[in-house]
């Protein structure tokens, strides 16, 4: 136990005190305050950025329009001042093309006593200003209907009563609505979680082995200690790395939205009020991060075994990577249904169960027995890789060559008995 | 304190890399392995250390075979490199230590030392990669020397060095064999072997082609050069029996021949014919030996 603990350590010191991981470390904690403080910063920007009052010079040829859009703009809250000008169009418009004014509006009332507005501005990509004009200039019509039909303000009030629209899911599996969106968001985050970290961390494994291995070290290595337990201690170590990590991002997040200002949990923050949701989803987050982790640095650990240089690493691995890029679009594919039936089925395939399955624990109320059945069968491939993979690492680690292809397994498993 | 290693094949698939192989390597003494590249020094060396299991014979360290209890008192040199190029030098002489059973801080007290002695303290806290290839090599012989280890199986470790630390590294390795260290080491360097080792093999191909003292091998080998000089022809020597070969030189000849006997009859002959001015039995050189060994198998 001596040397595994060892050799744990090895792995997990050295790549701790690389200067990548305390840099990319200290980059994601950075970012995860500046997310959470977003909506202040942005705030604080908005002063320089636009939103500040706005005066719209409008051509009102009805003359009975400008008043109304003033008094509907009032009541919006809107910082838009409109300012009735005399000036021709033509004028106007060689203002706004020397850019003395960002725009104008023109208003008349057609024969059918319908608003016709035209708005003509230089900038293609402003959409805010025109939809509240839009908006306002609706209610004025609405007003100028109404006048005409002799419709009294409640009458017009009663047709546009909002119907009371409310979603009743009686599916057994299904969440409530605010339940399903906070949960989406949740399971969206952590899948990104588990996926980074499994490609990262069993990439990081592969090449770890395929270095030792390169330079000759692993000969010295095996040679104190069994392949099997040098194996095992590798994942373990860059695992522990990978959890460290992970917990210290998760720390920060806490700590990041804890104390960001009240303010701005109503904005993005309250994409991430999370009151509602069921504690069993982290816990299930934890166990298939953990279950994904190990079941992928096993297999990595395996292919790294089998390449002789650490540029054949990449291509190795190649397949490994595909099958979790897979898994990923699967459950990405189920954000917005999670109840489609393929996704069932894949939930139970080892490889894509810790994102599937999560996806599908998260945002339904499974059974109990699904996720317990999908991590019993996960449990068991991991030990079968576990073992089938530690009698190749036996004979890959001492076999040397352009080995590069899935084929050296069964060579490697040949070495290794002998 | 020996290790013995008795009748061992190893075979991948159809290929025999190591086919038959005695050796007897006694307490503190030193033996050496010569061969060609592929010859199946470093998969026997990977069976002493246990990594390989041979399909016959077996291998033993004091009787017993050898296995990861054992491990502590073994140190290993591979081939090349065998470091992390991008560990520090003092973390991984620690840590490779460590797996070898030796005390933290007891191994830190030794790197001390060791560095100094190859003369390359400043490297304590550099990268293995910033260092040059002579250096990293010395590092890969302290990590296989640090630990005192009772068994020392040394692959190619003059390889890439300067003559400087050569003399170096021989001093070091004498040094730990005269504390009692067993020690075993390939080279295809014949010199470096005829100096350190009292005894050796010359493996070919998987076969022991020649094993045994210096001092027998070449007595055995069974051919040896006289070297004749004189005023007169010395042609009619050239049919004697038991002259294998004649190379004609500026004043006279020099004649491989099968045996003392006949290297003395030469000498009665040539005494008969006229004075000689110069009569010598040169022993055939370990790169003679193998030179006649390993090409007659390959031809």
């Amino acid at each position: 136990m001596r040397e595994f603990w060892i050799i744990f350590k090895q792995a997990f010191m050295t790549k701790a005190r690389t200067k990548s991981f305390v840099i990319t470390t200290v980059l994601v904690v950075a970012g995860i305050f500046l997310l959470s403080n977003l909506p202040r910063i942005l705030d604080s920007i908005d002063g320089i950025g636009g939103d500040e009052p706005t005066t719209l010079k409008v051509i009102d040829a009805s003359g009975q329009l400008g008043d109304p859009l003033t008094a509907v703009l009032q009541a919006n809250e809107s910082d838009i001042t409109v300012e009735p000008t005399e000036e021709s169009e033509k004028d106007l418009e060689k203002q706004v093309r020397s850019e003395d004014i960002d725009s104008f509006l023109t208003l008349y009332l057609d024969e059918t006593n319908t608003i016709q507005a035209k708005y003509t501005t230089l900038s293609s990509i402003e959409t805010s200003l025109p939809e509240t004009l839009r908006n306002a200039l609706q209610t004025v019509q609405a007003g100028v209907k109404a006048d005409e039909l002799s419709l009294s303000s409640e009458q017009v009030d009663s047709l546009f009563t909002q119907v009371n629209f409310e979603k009743n899911n009686i599916s057994a599996s299904a969440k409530s609505e605010d339940e399903l969106n906070q949960a989406r968001i949740l399971v969206y985050i952590l899948m990104f979680v588990i996926y980074f970290a499994v490609i990262l961390y069993s990439g990081m494994i592969a090449t770890e082995v395929a270095t030792e291995k390169s330079s000759r070290v692993m000969e010295i290595l095996i040679s104190s200690v069994s392949p099997v337990k040098h194996m095992f201690a590798k994942v373990l170590g860059i695992g522990t790395l990978g959890i460290v990590q992970i917990v210290l991002y998760g720390i920060a997040g806490f700590i990041a939205f804890k104390t960001s200002p009240s303010e701005a949990t109503e904005g993005i923050g309250s994409f991430f009020n999370f009151t509602d949701i069921n504690p069993m989803t982290l816990v299930y987050a934890v166990v298939f991060f953990l279950l994904g982790y190990f079941l992928y640095a096993t297999l990595a650990a395996l292919l790294g075994s089998l390449v002789s240089r650490t540029e054949d690493v990449q291509q190795m691995i190649m397949p490994m990577t595909l099958m979790i890029v897979a898994a990923f679009i699967l459950a990405a594919s189920g954000l917005g249904n999670p109840e489609l039936v393929y996704l069932k089925y894949a939930s139970f395939f080892p490889f894509f169960t810790p994102l599937v399955m999560f996806l599908r624990v998260g945002m339904l109320d499974l059974p109990m027995w699904e996720p317990l059945l999908a991590i019993a069968i996960m449990l068991v491939t991991i030990f079968v890789l576990g073992w089938f993979g530690a009698r190749v690492y036996r004979g890959g680690v001492l076999m040397y060559g352009p080995s590069r292809s899935l084929k050296d397994i069964k060579k490697a498993i040949q070495l290794g008995k002998e | 304190m020996s290790l013995q290693i008795e009748h061992v094949t190893k075979r991948f698939g159809d290929f025999t890399a190591v086919n038959d192989l005695s050796l007897t390597v006694g307490e503190g003494a030193m033996y050496g392995f010569l061969g060609a590249n592929g010859a199946g020094k470093t998969t026997t060396f990977r069976m002493i250390l246990g990594l390989l299991t041979p399909n016959e014979g077996r291998i033993t360290w004091n009787g017993k075979p050898i296995s990861y209890a054992t491990s502590p008192h073994i140190g290993y040199l591979p081939e090349e490199r065998g470091l992390y190029p991008k560990m520090k030098v003092e973390e991984q002489l620690l840590f490779l230590a460590e797996l070898r059973g030796m005390k933290r801080s007891d191994a830190k007290r030794e790197i001390g030392g060791w560095l100094d002695r190859f003369e390359v303290p400043q490297y304590l806290n550099k990268k293995v990669e910033e260092l040059s290839k002579g250096n990293q090599q010395k590092i890969q012989v302290i990590a296989a020397l640090l630990h005192k280890p009772k068994l020392i199986i040394l692959d190619e470790p003059f390889s890439g060095l300067d003559p400087v630390n050569v003399e170096m590294l021989k001093k070091a390795i004498l040094d730990i064999r005269n504390s009692g260290a067993t020690i075993v080491f390939s080279s295809h360097r014949m010199d470096h072997v005829e100096e350190l080792c009292e005894q050796f093999s010359i493996i070919d191909h998987g076969k022991q082609i020649v094993s045994g003292t210096l001092k027998e091998v070449k007595r055995s080998f069974g051919k040896q050069n006289v070297r004749i000089r004189s005023d007169f022809k010395l042609d009619a020597l050239a049919g004697l029996p038991g002259v294998n070969s004649v190379k004609p030189t500026v004043e006279g000849a020099v004649y491989q021949v099968d045996s003392d006997e006949t290297a003395e009859r030469l000498l009665t002959e040539a005494l008969k014919a006229g004075p000689v001015r110069q009569f010598e039995i040169e022993e055939p050189t370990l790169q003679d030996i193998f030179i006649a060994k390993v090409g007659k198998e390959h031809a």
